[in-house]
């Protein structure tokens, strides 16, 4: 049953998409193993790194899509479960080198080894074996997520408010992962992975099966993201983006709607980065600077916020453009272009590059994952009305309680 | 009569005297000299004991002439010195003189000479004009516990008129006494106390290194001082601790004043926040630059011609900024955010392509360098003036915005944009102004931290998480609040950190004001009434 309600779940467009993602997983590998390199339609294994990269990526902006798009949750600290769930991943793959070390400690990673650690610290016990590693990946970034969100949700700290302390926890963690006596391997990090599950993880078909998972994951994410959305709950995660506090007075328990939904975000990223850390052979505490974690806000800012595959387009594009920019004799201007992104998606695109797609096919206009009314409201005020100050905004929400003020004087802006 | 006649016999006896003891001197003095000239190195160790004893007011320009190999001797045994400009002179008299350089061969050292001449100059810089040096030399004795330096102990003491050398005079001769094996035990018990008046942690270190032999009353007295000592110690820790995290304290005020105007006041949240910070401490840079070019008597006054061109550069910037993109954006906070961010990147790398990503160098003008001692505290004078700088600084911004048309007209905007707009005021004018005035702000603290951190193209990212920290931690919107959250964590910080680590300590508090911000979800100073729930 709930199979089916996952399959009913997607639109149009999300069947494309599923059916995009599922035949990527099958063909690529395909043409990455089964094809002579010289065929034309060969993929080169360099190049199946990448974009299994890329849909770690746009997993992560998925993620963040459900919180940001769908609940109103800025979070400037994504990157925190990302990092979390890579190094989960990271220390089962600092196990399993074992002896294969630089100093061939049987137990002890070689940066413990270095630092003359005695033995292996408590949170590093289990990590040997994959289930419990694959259960610490989603355990310790979703409790993290839910005690944060519990606290943070129920004394009602929201909007910059809530974006800066997410910004905060990020790197709080970042300082303390980069400090060696945390046991995380300091600044270098997890590296020199050797294999996973005895398949090596440089060999082309690790990577081609990585590849193909990293595109499931993303595709049962888009899934469970999607069935989550159109569910009643989702209906109420709408409202509290659009009018948290009205949602509030009708009786919602706002605060359970916002930790569920982000615990459950924290899980997807964390799952992003348990498929990106043996993908690119490292993972160290700078995926933790919050700088990351903006990033993929543009991510999703650019493909289209509420739009959940507009999120994971919009980290392929961007991404692909880093890659391209960055390699070239453009690389100096690499930042003036995602900066200039950054201001012309915000002012000229408010609905990212799906939003614009829409537009053009009226029959999709109606879909109910269409982003936030309010930003329309915003923009089709023409000049100074539309300039209510940030504070000015959605205070008609308190109106009702207060005594003088039913009547509401502004319209909401 | 008669006894006019005795006394001007014995004045003329005594001028005798003098003149004969004066001439005695001229003849030491002179052999010494004579003997750098002989080239052996027991010859030179003499020379220079003789040198010192002479008392001759050139022995420590001679002494030190040596100590850098610029003392010469000729085939006639004349002795010359050069300063340091490279001109020549006599070694005896200090006239300049004339000799064939070639003849000239100089007055060879060793590392048993160097000892000697390190003592020699500790005893006749004890007796120098510079009550710096006088005050060097004390210091150099104390921790040498040189013998031979106590003769020249007791006559500077004797000497000394100012209170603070004398004191580190006595502390030297009571280090010295405490190390002889030849003082009596009164001696040494009482060397403890002028030890203990001294206090520090190089007193502490003195006795705690005292040899643990010689009488019980002496040991006694150094374990007491040492215990009262650490009492001491522990005291100006505390007042340490309070003054970095003062200091701390200030810089953070620094940096988020100006977001208290633009995120705390407009609600923008700017992230190009430090980036203004940024562009005000390169402007620094350059105007450093110019001056250092073309007028460098001018170097003393750079900071003051910087700070205002970095308010007018940021400001300017922050109009264009807000004109440019922030104006289409209000009303969605979490939108400027993002696009503030953009430009936060691309001021970064545009800096970056034109200034290099290495650190450049920003001087200090004479008076903000150095420190000085107060107590047991060593207050850097860039520490001090940054300081006072923020306080200056928060003072004529509360007042501008008190007293000013231009502030009345921003409380007005920010209160109630339709009503100020209906009176009149040129709303669109004022947001830029206001932005611009948070910008201009966070340039002046730029040129402030140009002073005390690395002028790099992520000078701002370091400050931006902190400084939106400040302000929330304090209360959006209320500049007092600003102040008290800047100096709290400041000090929060400092007092953390001996504990905790610096590292540590910083986590801790970003813990301590995550928690802080979940039962106070608007800061310590939270605003009331309508604009509570923005």
């Amino acid at each position: 049953m709930i199979t089916r309600r996952l399959l009913e779940a997607p639109d149009g467009g999300g069947r494309i998409f599923l059916g995009v993602l599922v035949g990527l997983a099958v063909l690529v590998p395909v043409l990455n193993l089964a094809l002579p390199p010289s065929s034309p339609l060969h993929v080169p294994t360099s190049t199946v790194a990448l974009w299994g990269k890329y849909l770690c990526y746009a997993l992560l902006a998925l993620s963040l899509d459900l919180v940001w798009g769908y609940c109103g949750i800025l979070s400037l600290g994504h990157g925190a479960f990302f990092a979390l769930g890579g190094y989960a991943m990271g220390m089962y793959l600092m196990r399993q080198i074992g002896t294969r070390g630089v100093y061939a400690h049987p137990v002890l990673p070689d940066f413990m080894v270095f630092l003359n650690w005695p033995e292996l610290p408590f949170y590093w016990w289990g990590f040997n074996w994959f289930p419990y590693a694959l259960l610490m990946v989603f355990l310790v970034p979703g409790t993290l997520a839910f005690v944060f969100g519990w606290f943070a949700f129920r004394s009602r700290v929201t909007g910059v408010y809530l974006s800066i302390i997410t910004q905060a926890l990020t790197y709080a963690l970042m300082l303390g992962f980069f400090r060696n006596n945390f046991g995380f391997g300091g600044n270098n990090g997890l590296t020199d992975f050797k294999d996973i599950l005895g398949f090596n993880v440089q060999s082309a078909p690790t990577r081609a099966t990585l590849f193909a998972l990293s595109a499931l994951a993303l595709a049962a994410s888009y899934l469970i993201a999607q069935a989550v959305v159109r569910s009643k709950a989702g209906k109420i995660l709408v409202a509290v983006r659009d009018e948290e506090s009205r949602t509030r007075f009708l009786g919602y328990r706002v605060e359970n709607y916002k930790t569920f939904v982000f615990t459950l975000s924290a899980a997807m990223a964390a799952l992003a980065g348990a498929l990106y850390v043996p993908q690119v052979g490292i993972i160290n505490p700078s995926e933790f600077a919050p700088a990351n974690s903006i990033e993929v806000v543009i991510w999703v800012a650019v493909g289209g916020r509420g739009t959940l595959i507009g999120a994971a387009l919009g980290a392929l594009i961007v991404n692909y453009a880093k890659t391209t920019f960055t390699t070239g004799l453009l690389a100096p201007y690499w930042l003036f272009a995602l900066g200039g992104l950054f201001v012309l998606v915000t002012i000229f695109l408010p609905k990212g590059i799906l939003g614009l797609m829409r537009k053009g096919s009226p029959s999709a206009a109606s879909a109910p994952d269409t982003p936030p009314s309010r930003l329309d409201d915003a923009r089709k005020v023409p000049t100074r009305a539309a300039a209510g100050r940030g504070r000015e905004f959605a205070k008609d929400a308190l109106a009702p309680v207060r005594p003088g003020a039913a009547t509401r004087i502004q319209p909401a802006e | 009569m008669r006894v006019s006649e005795r006394s001007a016999a014995v004045v003329l006896g005594l001028l005798l005297l003098l003149a004969g003891s004066l001439g005695a001197r001229a003849e030491v003095w002179e052999s010494a000299l004579q003997k750098f000239a002989s080239d052996s190195y027991n010859e030179t160790d003499a020379a220079i004991a003789g040198v010192a004893a002479s008392g001759n007011p050139r022995a420590a320009d001679v002494i030190e002439a040596l100590q850098d190999g610029r003392l010469f001797f000729d085939e006639d045994k004349r002795v010359y010195t050069r300063d340091k400009a490279g001109t020549l002179s006599d070694a005896a008299t200090g006239k300049s003189a004339d000799a064939a350089t070639a003849a000239l061969k100089p007055v060879r050292i060793n590392n048993r000479i160097r000892r000697s001449i390190e003592a020699a100059l500790g005893g006749l810089t004890l007796l120098s004009t510079d009550p710096m040096r006088r005050l060097e030399a004390a210091q150099a004795v104390f921790k040498s516990k040189d013998g031979k330096a106590l003769a020249a102990l007791e006559q500077a003491i004797g000497k000394e008129t100012d209170a603070g050398i004398k004191r580190a005079l006595e502390a030297a001769r009571a280090a010295v006494l405490l190390y002889s094996s030849t003082a009596s035990e009164g001696e040494k018990i009482e060397a403890v106390g002028q030890i203990l008046r001294r206090g520090d942690q190089d007193a502490r270190g003195l006795l705690a290194g005292l040899p643990a032999e010689g009488p019980e009353s002496v040991r006694r007295a150094v374990a007491d001082a040492i215990v009262a000592i650490d009492d001491r110690l522990a005291a100006w820790g505390v007042v340490q601790n309070l003054w970095y995290g003062l200091s701390l304290g200030s810089v953070l005020l620094l940096a988020a004043i100006g977001l208290a105007i633009t995120f705390g006041v407009m609600g923008v949240i700017n992230m190009a926040h430090g980036e203004m910070v940024m562009l005000g401490a390169y402007t620094t840079f350059l105007v450093q630059e110019v001056i250092r070019g073309s007028a460098p008597w001018l170097f003393d006054y750079s900071l003051a011609i910087a700070i205002p061109l970095a308010f007018l550069v940021a400001g300017l910037i922050g109009i264009a900024i807000e004109r440019g993109v922030i104006r289409f954006l209000y009303g969605r906070p979490l939108e400027t955010l993002l696009a503030t961010w953009g430009i936060s990147l691309i001021l970064q790398q545009a800096v970056r392509t034109s200034f290099g990503p290495t650190n450049r160098e920003v001087g200090a003008p004479h008076f903000m360098a150095g420190a000085f001692e107060l107590g047991g505290l060593t207050i850097t004078w860039n520490r001090l003036w940054i300081i006072v700088f923020a306080g200056i600084i928060f003072v004529l911004l509360l007042a501008a915005l008190r007293f000013t048309t231009l502030g009345l007209y921003m409380r007005a905007v920010t209160q109630n944009r339709r009503m100020a707009s209906a009176m009149a005021i040129p709303t669109g004018r004022i947001d830029a102004l206001t932005f611009a005035l948070g910008s201009g702000i966070a340039g002046l603290a730029g040129v402030a931290l140009s002073q005390i951190d690395n002028v790099s193209p992520n000078l701002g990212q370091g400050y931006i998480i902190d400084s939106f920290l400040v302000v929330v931690f304090g209360g959006v919107g209320n500049l007092w609040g600003t102040l008290v959250g800047a100096l709290s964590l400041g000090v929060a910080n400092k007092f953390l950190e001996p504990y905790a680590g610096a590292v540590l300590g910083k986590i801790l508090l970003l813990v301590i004001v995550i928690l802080f911000i979940q039962k106070r979800p608007r800061g310590l100073f939270a605003l009331k009434g309508r604009a509570v729930e923005a």
